[in-house]
């Protein structure tokens, strides 16, 4: 979410900083994982709300020459490794073109792997609300990656 | 049967209720969802590639080293007056005592009778060790790999230990008046009574379970603030007693 490790530790020492203050009102009926990726994920958007604010680009800790990301594949050839750079760009690109609810949303479905159920309670909003939220991520990464990853090219 | 409309298919994709009876049936008789599907999954399986780096080794005690020290001492349970800690090591001693622990049971028990900042500091040292080895009983069991059966016979070992032992802890936090710590170990017991209980080679249903219990009740996060507050007060009260001396 935060797209770069620096940052995305901040937001883990934050995290924890916030969840430890107020551990008091932690309300026992919730889930105590939930809670701490509610508490997470508004670090994260409160993050990303004032580096937008700030107009600050996100620092890249990568160094120019580390290896590209790799799509899953049993022959890593030159074409392939410049197609994973390439989907990586713009899937950066379009990560960054979707709202912070859509980003949220799909980080916490696709890479956190949480039901929906689960990112409802994250994020405060109806269980219809996150469904859409992810969706229309998926939309929107669909028509940014549908070109390059299509069998046809 | 109607076609699945993309909601559907990314719900699908999921594992998520998708509200359509069989839609697995009907991808495979239907080409034109089948052709979106496949898309959906293209692009999801590309989105992959933008995944978070695993964290480094040491990520956990990085993070945990900035933020200890950022982190309030407590006024409860670990800043009950002396007579209490006093009192509660006295019985730590004992029950040590009983337990052929120490071979020298006399002199021992009247150190802690005469001086009751030593017991403080005793007790605070045994709280601090019991709340280290249960960290790592449970970090055995949360950082196993899920997908192969999981020893705990050593731990449940442990477990077994931490049990007997929590009783003292849990009775002092009590008559501080500390519901919270008294809560905490009392979570901490029925997790390793739990263990305890167990059988000895888990398999990663049951496994997941357990583990799906530590992450509910967030205890290893509690237990590592418990024993930051535990040992903060122990490098104060180890100032305060060198301040002490010099003047």
């Amino acid at each position: 979410m935060t797209e770069n490790t620096q940052d995305a530790e901040d937001v883990v020492q934050e995290s924890f900083l916030r969840a430890y203050r107020q551990l008091g009102r932690f309300d026992e009926r919730a889930s105590f994982g939930t809670w701490i990726y509610r508490i997470a994920t508004n670090c994260a958007l409160d993050m990303v709300r004032v580096r937008k604010r700030r107009n600050q680009a996100p620092v890249t800790t990568e160094q120019p020459g580390d290896a590209v990301p790799e799509l899953p594949s049993l022959d890593p050839s030159p074409e392939r490794l410049t197609l994973s750079g390439e989907v990586r760009e713009r899937l950066a690109v379009a990560m960054n073109q979707l709202s912070k609810t859509e980003r949220a949303a799909f980080v916490l479905r696709h890479y956190e792997g949480l039901r929906l159920e689960e990112i409802s309670q994250v994020l405060e909003c109806q269980p219809g609300a996150a469904k859409h939220s992810v969706f229309r991520a998926v939309q929107k990464l669909r028509r940014a990656l549908e070109p390059i990853v299509s069998p046809v090219r | 049967m109607n076609h699945l409309n993309e909601e559907q298919l990314v719900l699908y994709f999921y594992g998520e209720e998708t509200g359509v009876p069989d839609a697995a049936g009907h991808l495979e008789t239907c080409s034109a969802c089948s052709q979106v599907y496949s898309s959906i999954k293209r692009v999801l399986h590309a989105a992959d590639s933008f995944a978070a780096p695993q964290p480094a080794e040491d990520f956990d005690a990085r993070i945990w080293e900035r933020i200890a020290p950022r982190l309030p001492a407590r006024h409860t349970f670990l800043t009950a007056p002396v007579w209490q800690w006093a009192a509660a090591a006295g019985v730590l001693l004992a029950a040590s005592l009983a337990g052929s622990f120490y071979p020298t049971p006399k002199p021992v028990r009247t150190i802690a009778a005469a001086d009751p900042q030593t017991g403080e500091r005793i007790l605070r040292l045994a709280v601090s060790d019991y709340l280290d080895r249960s960290q790592m009983v449970l970090a055995e069991v949360a950082n196993a790999n899920p997908r192969r059966p999981l020893d705990i016979s050593v731990e449940q070992e442990s477990a077994e230990d931490l049990v007997a032992e929590s009783r003292l802890y849990r009775q002092t936090a009590l008559r501080t008046g500390d519901a919270a710590v008294a809560g905490l170990l009392d979570d901490l017991d029925r997790v390793m009574l739990e263990i305890t209980h167990s059988p000895a080679r888990l398999t990663p249903a049951e496994l997941e379970k357990l583990r799906d219990k530590l992450d509910n009740e967030g205890i290893l996060f509690k237990i590592r603030v418990l024993g930051a507050n535990v040992r903060a007060q122990q490098a104060t009260a180890v100032r305060a007693s060198g301040a002490e001396r010099k003047s």
